[in-house]
């Protein structure tokens, strides 16, 4: 353990510093885990403004809000503010608070990188906002950033490359102190098979990052090239091929998504069995689950893209691959279920939304399976069905993990307990408005009703309306999430170490709040 | 009972029990709930095999989701329940993995017959070659010398609420695409400017229209009707408002149809080589601005700030007549503003250069003629 003692200098074992200094210059993991936290939480209120300018238009056919290249721009950058600016810096946020904790480490290995890879968030975050006052106006050609139509976007166009460059430099900063946090940094006797799920869960993350967002970048980089420096990556006029860069992109993208759920997938295998006061079902099962689903993430990308016709060999080698992940996910879910079952449970806030994701990720699931049958996959792609579908695994699935573990762990930052009452009010109207808002766009892209249109055919009506209903409610419900951790910071009930009853593992063994410094001294995990 | 016939008997069971239990009426918004069945043998083996794998997914959650909820309600702390030790079986982690994996294996049997059968776009009785275009469709008759546009027919007005909106408000075109019924039609699809993708539910699919590439698909529709369908891949601001219109007839109708449009495209192109009046050119280039024009530079000429150029009181639309009209043909490079070279006749070009240079105050006075497009070309 000689990385661990050579992290903390004598500096380490003063108190913080005051004010704004203390985050600027913060290398505390702690610290950097608030700041990443605080920072997704605003952008999910940022994205989620978007998303609700989105539905208000989509209230009732016709123009009546907004131009529909400015919805086109509503629909790009909530979706790369949601995947790039809040599920995944929460992620990495939890992380950062957790994994020392988790592995008995003092710190993460490289502090100051872990400083600058937050802080170049909020400029990339910045930036990518500012393209909205831009001439041409915001970057409006769908998240996946597809050319040639993405190449017309106006003076907004090197600012979404650079922003992303920005995004993908700070997750692979991210990622590599995270793997050298939890290969060089766990305490005499914890090994690996020893570790918390969702340390192991974040280790094949960041595996799964450094892999992909060098690839983002390289697709990014040809674009700008393309527009700029006369190359042709991706025009047929100058020998290219503008399918070349879904292939690249996707090649990114799904990985991407297992990027966003396995680290939710580890939060829920820690509250279900604290709240089921029973060990996890099947863990080693869970970590060889998880790392078979990592793997198959990379070779299933062009299922996002049955539609661009490929040869029938590789329609059906996608199709064969796509369907495969069913199974250890599966595993996944059966064993989260043997968990529960006659366990002795108790559903406080994060147990009820771990109990929901369980639930409605499995749904997401489904429709995952049934979007991966290419023939059938001809009529759901690109329809209101894949909106479904996503936003169930995402929102109810990764989101909720996210919502879940802020309960599960505000405690033992806080050193408050939060408000129960208010907390139940935030899941159960969470879990309700979610439903409404998604699973009505089932019906409207099976019936017909492709995505991203800012206008609509009268008979689609009726299930918009309803989805708008469910948004506006689901968005208002966020507030009250907003009021308790605010409540929360400022005061409350004393917090035990131990937190709940049946918390097992190191965090709950240091003081609840946890001090500014933690585990200086290794402890013994037998 | 087949798999097949077990799922077509349960799908209006799955309609009910999905529908809303009070408003749910045929017809209206709340009953649409499901896939069509379409009119094509594949679109019905595509509905099939939805069907098929819905209920195995539900059948799968009534399972799960079942253990779920016997586990909430009888396995509560509250109930006195003592935990269970038990944290592992080799023995049901293997019936847990190889069961899904057989359930797998049966859906992918169909599944890769249906593939196999819609990839084949071997010996058709027709070829239709599809052409998206920014923010409309071009449907060419290959080897009978028939093409056209087919743009939106639902006025602005009913979009932006000065109208009532009609019954078939975003799916209606000028110029529907007619095929014969029976027949095995071959699409081939390309893209002038960006992605596009050409859907018809009815016809059981999609296919993406590719800039510089040609995918192939294929449908055989067995019933006359009008098939309504839309672009799915994200291409621009009109995105939404380019719709797809199929009208299948059966043979003799459609042969009649074939004749009629072959009579106008010799018509047309006789009238192309006189000398037009200003008059006509202004009358007919006010119609080729509102199809092709106004998507973006507006109907007032006044473009959108920032993303379209005004053409009212512009350098192009007021300067020399020689570089609106090379603008017009050739296109601005890295912007959206496209070549209609291609797309449009010396007689429409001609037509929409006149209008632009004399409409909304810019009143030029130029006259341009088809003789003067065809000698810029």
């Amino acid at each position: 353990m000689s990385t661990a003692t050579a992290t903390h200098d004598e500096a380490h074992h003063e108190e913080p510093p005051r004010g704004l200094k203390r985050w600027l210059f913060t290398t505390n993991h702690k610290d950097i885990g608030t700041l990443y936290l605080v920072f997704s939480l605003v952008m999910l209120f940022v994205g989620g403004v978007m998303a609700l300018v989105i539905r208000a238009e989509l209230w009732e056919p016709g123009i009546q809000h907004v131009d529909p290249q400015f919805f086109n721009a509503m629909t790009t950058m909530h979706g790369l503010i949601m995947v790039f600016g809040a599920i995944m810096p929460a992620f990495v946020g939890l992380a950062n608070w957790l994994i020392p904790m988790m592995i008995g480490a003092p710190d993460m290995a490289l502090p100051r990188l872990n400083n600058w890879s937050f802080w170049i968030l909020p400029f990339a975050g910045a930036m990518l906002l500012a393209t909205l006052f831009m001439e041409g106006g915001a970057p409006a050609a769908g998240w996946t950033m597809y050319p040639p139509l993405v190449l017309q976007t106006g003076d907004a166009f090197p600012f979404l490359i650079f922003s992303v460059h920005l995004l993908g430099i700070s997750s692979i900063m991210g990622a590599i102190n995270i793997i050298a946090t939890i290969l060089n940094m766990r305490a005499p006797g914890m090994t690996l098979m020893k570790m918390p799920l969702f340390v192991w869960t974040w280790l094949i993350t960041a595996y799964l990052l450094i892999a992909v967002m060098p690839v983002l970048a390289g697709a990014v980089t040809m674009l700008l090239t393309d527009k700029y420096f006369g190359t042709s990556f991706f025009d047929a006029a100058g020998g290219g091929d503008p399918v070349m860069f879904q292939h690249i992109f996707w090649f990114f993208g799904h990985p991407e998504v297992y990027i966003m759920i396995l680290p939710a997938f580890g939060v829920i295998s820690q509250v279900i069995p604290t709240f089921a006061r029973k060990p996890l079902f099947g863990y080693s099962s869970m970590v060889y689950a998880t790392a078979s689903i990592a793997f198959l993430s990379f070779i299933v990308w062009a299922h996002h893209m049955f539609t661009v016709g490929m040869p029938l060999a590789g329609e059906l080698f996608f199709m064969y691959a796509t369907m495969l992940i069913a199974v250890p996910t599966g595993v996944k879910v059966f064993n989260w279920v043997a968990t529960m079952w006659r366990g002795a449970l108790t559903f406080e806030t994060p147990m009820l939304f771990a109990v929901a994701f369980v639930i409605l990720f499995t749904i997401g699931g489904f429709s995952g399976l049934m979007l991966a049958i290419a023939p059938a996959d001809f009529q759901y792609h690109d329809s209101y069905f894949v909106v479904a579908h996503f936003h169930y695994v995402l929102v109810s699935g990764a989101l909720f993990a996210i919502f879940a573990a802020v309960y599960y762990w505000l405690p033992k930052w806080t050193g408050h307990m939060y408000d129960e009452r208010l907390g139940k009010w935030h899941f159960w109207l969470s879990v309700i408005s979610v439903n409404v808002l998604y699973f009505p766009q089932h019906f409207l892209g099976l019936a017909g009703m492709p995505r991203r249109y800012a206008d609509y055919a009268v008979q689609f009506t009726e299930w918009n309306q309803v989805s708008t209903v469910g948004a506006f409610a689901f968005g208002l419900a966020q507030l009250i999430f907003v009021y308790v951790v605010w409540k929360c910071v400022r005061g409350g009930r004393k917090a035990t170490a131990q937190v709940w009853e049946g918390a097992r593992g190191l965090e709950w063994t240091v003081p609840s709040p946890a001090p500014y410094h933690t585990f200086t001294q290794a402890p013994e995990v037998k | 009972m087949s798999a097949h016939t077990l799922t077509r008997r349960l799908a209006p069971a799955a309609l009910l029990a999905a529908a809303p239990a009070a408003g749910a009426q045929p017809g209206s918004g709340w009953g649409l709930l499901n896939l069509p069945q379409g009119v094509t043998p594949i679109s019905r083996e595509v509905y099939d095999l939805h069907m098929l794998i819905l209920w195995i997914c539900v059948a799968i959650g009534v399972v799960v989701f079942g253990a779920i909820f016997i586990s909430i309600l009888r396995h509560r702390k509250s109930l006195g329940r003592e935990p269970a030790r038990f944290h592992e079986s080799t023995a049901i982690e293997i019936v847990w993995t190889v069961i899904p994996f057989l359930i797998l294996v049966g859906m992918a049997i169909p599944a890769t017959k249906t593939l196999i059968a819609m990839e084949d776009t071997s010996s058709p009785d027709l070829t239709i070659k599809i052409t998206g275009y920014q923010w409309k469709w071009r449907y060419d008759y290959l080897g009978e010398g028939v093409g056209f546009f087919s743009n939106l027919a639902t006025p602005e007005e009913q979009i932006y609420g000065d109208a009532p909106k009609g019954e078939h408000y975003l799916q209606e075109v000028d110029n529907p695409v007619v095929i014969p019924v029976g027949r095995k039609v071959r699409f081939v699809l390309t893209a002038n400017d960006v992605i596009h993708s050409w859907w018809v539910p009815a016809l059981g699919g999609k296919k993406d229209a590719i800039p510089g590439f040609i995918n192939e698909w294929w449908t055989r529709v067995d019933e006359p009707g009008v098939y309504r369908g839309e672009c799915a891949e994200l291409c621009g601001r009109g995105h939404a408002y380019m719709p797809i219109v199929v009208v299948a007839k059966p043979e003799d109708e459609y042969r009649q149809w074939l004749a009629a449009r072959k009579a106008e495209a010799a018509e047309a192109k006789a009238a192309a080589g006189r000398t037009w009046t200003r008059d006509e050119l202004m009358a007919r280039g006010k119609e080729v601005y509102g199809k092709f024009c106004a998507a973006c530079h507006q109907a007032n000429g006044e473009g959108l700030p920032g993303a379209f150029p005004a053409l009212k009181g512009s350098k192009v639309a007021t300067g020399p007549v020689k570089d609106h009209i090379a603008i017009v043909l050739k296109g601005k490079p890295g912007t959206a503003m496209a070549a209609f070279g291609p797309q449009l006749s010396d007689a429409d070009i001609a037509a929409v250069v006149t209008y632009e240079r004399n409409a909304w105050g810019n009143d030029t006075g130029d006259v341009v003629q088809p003789a003067d497009v065809a000698a810029a070309r």
